[in-house]
């Protein structure tokens, strides 16, 4: 069966009114138009059309009146259910949402709001995220929006764009499949993957220039800092490690207890620092490292690239300035 | 928070063999199931019932059991199963291909099947297996209870698909999904029903049981072979007279004519197909009947003929016939004329094989017959002692005739007395044959009532008879019931007053029960419009209808691109028609395309660059008697369209807000 809702673009669009929306850029809806709702058959429906077939041969050759009866009243379902299949999607308004940055090898969440303006449940409707095929199943109810999220694994660093995204159902019956694709205006920042590295020790940022570190009376406890593997356990904060929630803390989860004496720095963390031999990604990589060190370890830091300058500063909307500069880092 | 792992990518794939299905929906399955299987299970022998019931039953524990899961058997018991209890019913029929067997099959792989389900396609598969028997149990009956049990089935069958599809909704709104589904299903299986191009089956042979169970006249008669059928309540046909209806001892249903004997059973002979000539007087009566199937080639006909159903043939011993077994409802229309003057002439064939008796058998009748012969001038003479010997020896009838020896006619008349309408009609013309008149016993149906309801007459098994006709020169054959000769009641108050009242008879034969009868008479109306409307719709109704409507000679392309039509409109309609309360533009959206048109008139069109911000900015400063008006709507749009929670009063303020808005 070809696509039996399809129609002459003119004449339907007389009679709803509706462009078929792409993209309404703006944070917009996008509107499922009937148009853009194509259905065929799964392959239960075909073996529920073989199995129609049957029951029909059936009741010719035995001249079942009811046979017949019974057949046709099943076609006919198999008719409405495909008209409701369709109707499950079609003017189904979908809107991008936000979405969180993430490191690159984690999972970026796309929000995606679905709503529903029409007296009718759209249940199972199927989001599935073309390039990756990752997915998720969401049941709208009748006059009401839902949020449903897209795990998108984020690869590289930089903007992720959503790209196409198909909306698929089977309701009611399961015998037909329609689907629809959307294009919702949503990317998600994606910060280098933070490699997990000591903080640079405060001479080579000194020698680097800028680096002030405030030097302290010795054996006073003054804050705390990412462990490192040479530190001594006496010194790791276990009670904070305890807390954390991770169940197997790593060792950069860890902390390691500073005393006066040790460098609070005021960093600088810079790209020419690091060797070129180490490769840009790789590179960019340590700093996000570093910068999550430092935000952990209660530091003032700031950060340098090439064209971009961030000055000291602590704090999440510091940290989240000093990773996206090194995610859109060129 | 950097450490926080990828998120489970949350999935329920829509593909049916990766879906498991719920115990919920899966209790509703075995329901539909059982529904379909029941009346199977009366009729399979009793080892097949309890197998299939604890194959239903063992997947309904398993529910219960570790999350529905747990206790399914393998693939290899599943298979040891199917072939010991197919070994089992070929045991039991000899057979695995024939009708029965072959259901009773079905009945049991119905049950491995759900036992084996483990997902959604598999569960899938049960419910088309469902639909399956349910139409399985109309080659057994068609009735109206049969077809309200056959379709609350699919009705079941269908909300347990609607289930496996939306497994976490609530089961109400899944019940109420279903009835929608049907409900929308009826027009268009009203259209297919009516207009699908109907050919007359079957398309090949059918097993050798495949009519068993049609119960009616056989093609010979032994002594107690239609005592036996009297038994039976069953409807053998209907008729509708238009106008006035022939007093009932005139109502000679004719079937088949038993000419040939050998001493014990009567057999049809062998007539040729010849022209009808109807009698030349008598009075003319007009009717339809609705033939129930009795899978044999004779249609019955009201004594005599004068006119021929559709695609009938006559016969020269007076039957009517089709080419063709009655193996559906048939309904025909034809005209008889009733003690009208029968046609003279008859082949000397004919009237030799009507003479023919075995030689050995009943010496005292034949002796008796030989007496009247010798006293006689004519045959005419003959037949007349022969009636008034049956009128004399006041013969007893009965449904439960003693049994009868070798020489059946001479026990009859001497020693028991007692018979049922074949007795006398097999003796009479025993008689007649003995006194060389030539003479035949016509087996058909005698009386039938009158349902007050719809004032059709209802036939049934239980009226049927057997009498007899003598052929007279100059006269033809004459109808002679020896039977009504000896019991008059039988012919003029039926069978119910005629037999002692220990007899058995068909309980609502019995006159006692009246009001049981008034509730019979409603069924049966309603049943017969069942049968005529419903269940007699046939390729000739259809052409009718077709007519009706003005396509005459409809063919099937005619018909078919009729029916295309029609389903396509369906599909249209209820397309627009479930969609007419989305199918509005979104109301923000509309009263700002107003706002744009209302300032846009006023020379203020929006910039494709401009936001709602920008844009209506520059329309305040430019229309600075409505700045204030401007300004609150692009605010409240902007809430509305960007915001996250817009309440339904402030789209309906920002509308009333455009609409009220008075620029210059």
């Amino acid at each position: 069966m070809a696509l039996p809702l399809r129609s002459d673009p003119k004449l339907t669009g007389r009679f709803y009114g509706h462009p078929a929306p792409r993209n309404a850029s703006g944070g917009g809806a996008i509107v499922l138009g009937h148009r853009r709702v194509y259905i065929v058959p799964s392959r239960l429906g075909l073996l529920f059309g073989g199995t129609l077939a049957i029951l029909l041969v059936g009741s010719i050759n035995y001249a079942l009146s009811l046979g017949f009866a019974l057949t046709f009243l099943l076609a006919g379902m198999g008719i409405a259910g495909m008209v409701q299949t369709a109707r499950n999607l079609a003017q189904l308004s979908v809107r991008a949402g936000r979405c969180d940055p993430v490191f690159a090898g984690e999972g970026a969440q796309f929000r995606l709001g679905l709503s529903n303006t029409s007296g009718f449940d759209r249940p199972e409707i199927l989001l599935r995220h073309a390039a990756s095929g990752a997915q998720t199943t969401v049941d709208i109810a009748a006059d009401s929006a839902t949020d449903a999220m897209l795990a998108v694994p984020a690869q590289r660093r930089g903007w992720l764009p959503l790209g196409r995204v198909m909306l698929e159902t089977r309701f009611p019956l399961g015998l037909f499949r329609a689907w629809s694709y959307v294009e919702p205006d949503s990317r998600c920042l994606v910060y280098p993957q933070p490699e997990a590295s000591t903080l640079p020790p405060v001479a080579s940022s000194a020698q680097a220039g800028g680096a002030r570190a405030h030097a302290r009376g010795s054996d006073d406890f003054s804050g705390l800092r990412a462990y490192q593997p040479s530190d001594s356990p006496r010194h790791v904060a276990w009670k904070s490690a305890a807390r954390s929630d991770t169940l197997h803390a790593r060792s950069d989860d860890m902390l390691t207890k500073q005393f006066a004496g040790d460098a609070v720095a005021e960093l600088w963390l810079d790209l020419r620092d690091l060797p070129a031999s180490l490769g840009l990604e790789q590179r960019l990589s340590r700093l996000a490292g570093w910068v999550l060190a430092a935000e952990r370890a209660g530091a003032r830091y700031g950060l340098r690239l090439p064209g971009t300058e961030l000055a000291p500063g602590t704090g999440g909307s510091h940290r989240a300035a000093c990773l996206g500069a090194l995610a859109l880092h060129e | 928070m950097s450490s926080s792992a990828p998120a489970a990518i949350e999935s329920a794939p829509l593909a049916p063999a990766a879906r498991p299905i719920d115990g919920r929906d899966l209790l509703v399955l075995v329901a539909g199931l059982l529904i379909v299987v029941v009346p199977h299970a009366l009729r399979a022998p009793w080892w097949l019932t309890l197998l299939t019931l604890a194959l239903y039953g063992w997947r309904a524990t398993a529910l219960s059991t570790r999350g529905g899961r747990g206790l399914l058997p393998s693939s290899w018991m599943l298979l040891a199963v199917a072939l010991l209890a197919s070994a089992g019913v070929w045991l039991e029929y000899r057979a695995i291909f024939g009708r029965t067997p072959g259901i009773m099959l079905l009945v049991l792989f119905s049950g491995l099947k759900l036992l084996e389900s483990r997902n959604q396609r598999d569960a899938a598969a049960v419910v088309f297996l469902t639909w399956f028997l349910a139409i399985t149990n109309f080659l057994y009956t068609q009735s109206i209870p049969t077809a309200i049990g056959m379709f609350a089935a699919v009705g079941t069958s269908v909300l347990a698909l609607v289930g496996f599809a939306a497994p976490r909704r609530a089961p109400l709104a899944n019940l109420r999904t279903a009835r929608r589904l049907l409900a929308q299903a009826v027009p268009a299986a009203l259209a297919l029903f009516l207009l699908f191009p109907r050919v007359q089956g079957p398309l090949w042979g059918l097993p050798q049981d495949a009519y068993a169970g049609m119960s009616g006249l056989s093609d010979s008669m032994t002594p107690g072979s239609l005592s036996q059928l009297t038994l039976s309540d069953a409807i053998a046909f209907r008729v509708e007279f238009q106008g006035e209806a022939p007093r009932r001892r005139s109502l000679y249903w004719r079937g088949p004519v038993m000419v040939d004997f050998d001493g014990r059973t009567w057999r049809l002979g062998s007539p040729g197909f010849a022209d009808l000539q109807p009698p030349s007087d008598g009075t003319r009566f007009e009717y339809a009947v609705l033939l129930e199937p009795h899978n044999r080639n004779w249609l019955f006909a009201l004594e005599a003929p004068a006119s021929l159903p559709e695609r009938a043939r006559y016969l020269d011993d007076g039957q009517i016939v089709t080419l063709q077994p009655v193996r559906a409802r048939m309904r025909y229309e034809m005209a008889s004329v009733v003690e009208g003057t029968p046609n003279a002439a008859e082949a000397s064939r004919n009237l030799r094989r009507a003479q023919r008796l075995p030689p050995g058998f009943n010496p005292r009748a034949r002796a008796l017959a030989e007496g009247w012969r010798d006293a006689s001038k004519d045959d005419t003479e003959v037949l007349a002692r022969a009636i008034d010997y049956f009128r004399r020896e006041r013969l007893q009838y009965t449904t439960e005739p003693p049994l009868l020896g070798r020489d059946s006619i001479d026990e009859f008349l001497f020693v028991t007395r007692q018979g049922f309408c074949e007795h006398f009609s097999s003796a009479f013309v025993f008689l007649m044959r003995a006194a060389g008149v030539p003479a035949r016993v016509v087996t058909g149906y005698q009386g039938g009532d009158l349902n007050p309801v719809d004032g059709k007459f209802t036939v049934r098994q239980s009226d049927a008879h057997a009498w007899t006709e003598v052929f007279l020169p100059a006269r033809g054959w004459i109808r002679v019931d020896p039977t009504a000769l000896s019991v008059p009641m039988r012919v003029d108050d039926g069978l119910a007053r005629s037999v002692p009242a220990s007899d058995s008879l068909p309980l609502l034969m019995r006159s006692d029960l009246e009001w049981l009868r008034t509730l019979r008479n409603n069924w049966e109306a309603l049943t017969s419009q069942w049968n005529l409307l419903v269940l007699g719709y046939n390729p000739d109704r259809q052409r009718e209808l077709m007519s009706w409507f003005g396509m005459r000679d409809a063919d099937w392309l005619g018909l078919a691109s009729t029916l295309l039509a029609v389903l396509g409109a369906f599909v249209l309609v209820l397309f627009a028609w479930m969609l007419r309360r989305v199918a509005r533009p979104d109301p923000v959206q509309a009263s700002w395309n107003l706002f744009c048109r209302k300032l846009g008139a006023r020379g203020l069109v929006r910039l494709p660059q401009e936001g709602p911000r920008d844009y209506s900015e520059r329309a305040a400063s430019n229309l600075p008697s409505a700045n204030e008006a401007i300004r609150r709507i692009a605010a409240l749009y902007i809430a509305l369209r960007y915001g996250n929670n817009a309440s339904p009063g402030e789209v309906v303020e920002l509308r009333r807000m455009v609409r009220e808005l008075q620029i210059g």
